[in-house]
């Protein structure tokens, strides 16, 4: 009724007005990375531009999934545009939940989306979200303390040269530890390093008829390698680190490596405040010659909710946030190194950009994931270090404790594996994959 | 008759009261210094404690980024306005109870407080369904009504409390003098609740300010309050922990002023007794 009655008054309003295009107030639900408040601090250029006001809703990463998975399947209507990412799109895309994006203009140059994003972020060929920036993995490492340790990285390492390195330049007793890695619980935490470790070993999460593997031969290499790693070379109590808490060691010198999202890279080698920004170089993630990498792909997105009422000014939003104009926007307000990476490949071929000393390993990295084809074998689900099927957040946040347990060392590899793959097929069972 | 403290025992009680004091302090002291720091003297390890240079930084960042004012009044309008429509409420339903108990009012308390061990997001959905359909969603009114009906065992139970200390011969004693209901309830019961009522008050203003369930999912932009302002402030990828600091500190100061001005009503309400 209340749609029926805005309707109406909607209608009253716009005949009063006569035509004119009416200016909106746009709602956009975001999170605070460095990006997005940049973003924020230039959507004064939008509004002379078009009109249209914006209004921002920022919330901690949890909360936003939260409040926009309600906001979403209840209908809400309370935003005209959510950040989500390359996990909820395919979903939601399929449920139609969310606008198609297949009448962006000419300008927008679509075809300009790197592959890799575009391939993430659409359903059936159709874009159902923008990608704002993206982002794969790779290995930062300390260039001085290599020298010292007399070795050199190789552009594409493996694990075993990874192991070598770390043992080499983990110094104890003057808090240097050879590697970093995630080990807080979470599907987007621990999960997502392992996970797309895990491929590189040759595991993958299900067979083809959605049978969870984690009693395979290949998931048990994986984890008794990450945790024969943390357990030498990592820094003590690496259980509750996560993406900020090993930034937070690595600026601080203490990290010999530190395999994460390419998107450190111009955290670290800034020297406001990174104490090793001139003594960071980097490496594709490692493999052991199956054949994938260990990184991933993922994208911070924007996209329209089914219930938005104003799908055209979003629309215009999007085209502003996610183009060519914005990033030269960026480029002369805060630097080349600060545009939103990882989004179009017109990006990667400027020669400005191309001086910026990660960029060239981060467009590789992207390049390099597959989420189509993402393991040595055949798997029923799209997606590097997730499987974009709804209930995956939950319990690959549950596997996630056991594994981050087996770290804190209370209990073992071979424990936290059997548990895993006991309620993984519960929930699949379940669910009625099986 | 008053026991006799010896001045060593004393200098245990109070050492001992320091410790236990500041170790639950620390938390909050830790915050208001880090936002005084730059992000990079933020994550030092070792820690720096006193000796950085202090800057402003963080807190002209958050007020040029985020309309501070608006996230409060909307906590003030909150906090205050759930309080009251909670006590309008809890008190007749308390007094009832403690007064004129019947049969079935032990069963009843229990039922109430039973609610509250249900988990918030277990009745998510309905509310915002409720919300929606009712056209309410980020406005005041439903924030007061959710935290309000959030809280209510709790008022309710504290009221119940502090009336049953109240003995009923005093209550007697006023009704042989010849008091009405009215004027007992006025001038003897009253009197003698007000500091249980002023505390619970005061408690309930100090729950419905930090609850962060309902005000960040129930809220969008124009009833968000200093619940969001912070979650604002929490980054994904990035190290912004000095300024999150700074909103955090900003966000508890109202808060943290008013109980220390009304530390005295509070220790009083929560020990309060006819007979103490």
């Amino acid at each position: 009724m209340t749609c029926t009655l805005r309707a109406l008054l909607g209608a009253t309003a716009l005949s009063a007005i006569g035509g004119i295009a009416a200016a909106e107030t746009l709602t956009i639900a975001t999170v605070n990375n460095g990006d997005m408040i940049r973003m924020q601090g230039l959507t004064e250029d939008f509004t002379a531009k078009t009109g249209h006001e914006v209004e921002w809703v920022t919330l901690e990463e949890n909360v936003l999934r939260q409040r926009v998975t309600t906001d979403i399947s209840t209908k809400g209507g309370q935003f005209d545009i959510m950040t989500i990412g390359m996990y909820e799109t395919p979903i939601w895309g399929a449920q139609d939940w969310l606008v198609p994006l297949d009448d962006l203009s000419a300008e927008y140059d679509v075809d300009d989306i790197l592959p890799a994003m575009r391939g993430g972020l659409s359903v059936d060929g159709t874009l159902y979200a923008a990608p704002f920036y993206g982002e794969s993995s790779m290995v930062m490492y300390r260039t001085d303390l290599m020298e010292a340790a007399g070795m050199e990285m190789p552009e594409a390492p493996t694990w075993d040269e990874i192991k070598a390195a770390a043992e080499a330049m983990t110094d104890k007793d003057n808090e240097v530890y050879g590697i970093c890695l995630r080990g807080k619980a979470g599907w987007g935490e621990n999960m997502a390093f392992l996970t797309a470790m895990s491929n590189s070993f040759g595991a993958r999460w299900f067979d083809e008829d959605w049978n969870p593997q984690f009693d395979s031969e290949a998931w048990k290499t994986t984890l008794d390698f990450y945790l024969d790693l943390m357990n030498n070379y990592g820094p003590p109590g690496a259980a509750n680190n996560g993406f900020n808490e090993n930034l937070a060691l690595f600026q601080q010198g203490k990290c010999g490596m530190w395999i994460d999202a390419t998107v450190a890279a111009s955290f670290v080698t800034n020297p406001n405040d990174s104490t090793v920004a001139d003594q960071v170089g980097f490496a594709l993630a490692p493999d052991t010659g199956k054949g994938p990498r260990g990184n991933w792909l993922w994208a911070w997105a924007l996209a329209i909710p089914a219930g938005s009422q104003k799908v055209d000014a979003a629309k215009e939003f999007i085209e502003w946030a996610t183009s060519k104009e914005y990033i030269e926007l960026v480029a002369e307000n805060e630097g080349w190194a600060n545009v939103p990476p990882g989004a179009r490949t017109s990006l990667y071929e400027n020669p400005e950009y191309q001086k910026v000393p990660f960029a060239k390993m981060t467009l590789d990295s992207i390049n390099s994931a597959n989420p189509t084809q993402p393991t040595v074998d055949p798997v029923p689900y799209v997606g590097v270090q997730f499987a974009a099927i709804p209930e995956f957040a939950g319990f690959a946040t549950q596997v996630g404790q056991e594994f981050s347990a087996a770290l804190a060392g209370q209990q073992s590899a071979d424990d936290a594996l059997a548990k895993a793959q006991d309620l993984v097929n519960e929930e699949m069972e379940a669910a009625g994959y099986k | 008759m008053a026991r006799a403290v010896t001045t060593q025992r004393k200098i245990v009680a109070t050492a001992a009261a320091w410790i236990i004091g500041l170790a639950i302090f620390f938390p909050i002291l830790w915050t208001v210094l880090t936002s005084f720091k730059t992000e990079a003297q933020a994550i030092a390890d070792p820690p720096v404690w006193f000796g950085f240079d202090w800057t402003l930084e963080n807190y002209s960042v958050v007020q040029e980024r985020s309309n501070y004012f608006r996230f409060l009044m909307n906590s003030v309008i909150i906090a205050v306005g759930s309080t009251v429509l909670g006590l309008l409420i809890a008190i007749p339903s308390a007094w009832s109870m403690a007064f004129v108990p019947g049969k079935r009012t032990k069963d009843v308390l229990m039922w109430m407080l039973s609610t509250k061990m249900l988990p918030a997001v277990g009745v998510l959905f309905p509310i915002v369904l409720i919300a929606r359909f009712l056209d309410l969603y980020d406005t005041h009114i439903l924030l007061i009504v959710v935290l309000m009906l959030m809280n209510l065992p709790i008022i309710i139970w504290m009221l119940y409390t502090y009336f049953k200390e109240i003995p009923v011969d005093i209550l007697e004693a006023a009704r042989m003098d010849g008091a009405s209901l009215r004027s007992e309830i006025i001038y003897v019961l009253t009197p003698m609740a007000l500091p249980g009522i002023a505390s619970t008050m005061l408690l309930n203003i100090i729950l419905a300010w930090n609850e962060a369930f309902w005000t960040l999912n129930l809220t969008t932009t124009k009833a968000a309050p200093l619940t969001a302002f912070i979650a604002s402030y929490s980054s994904p990828e990035g190290l912004f922990y000095a300024k999150l600091s700074a909103a955090s500190t900003m966000a508890i100061a109202p808060i943290l002023i008013m109980g220390w001005f009304s530390q005295k009503q509070l220790v009083r309400g929560l020990t309060f007794g006819a007979v103490k």
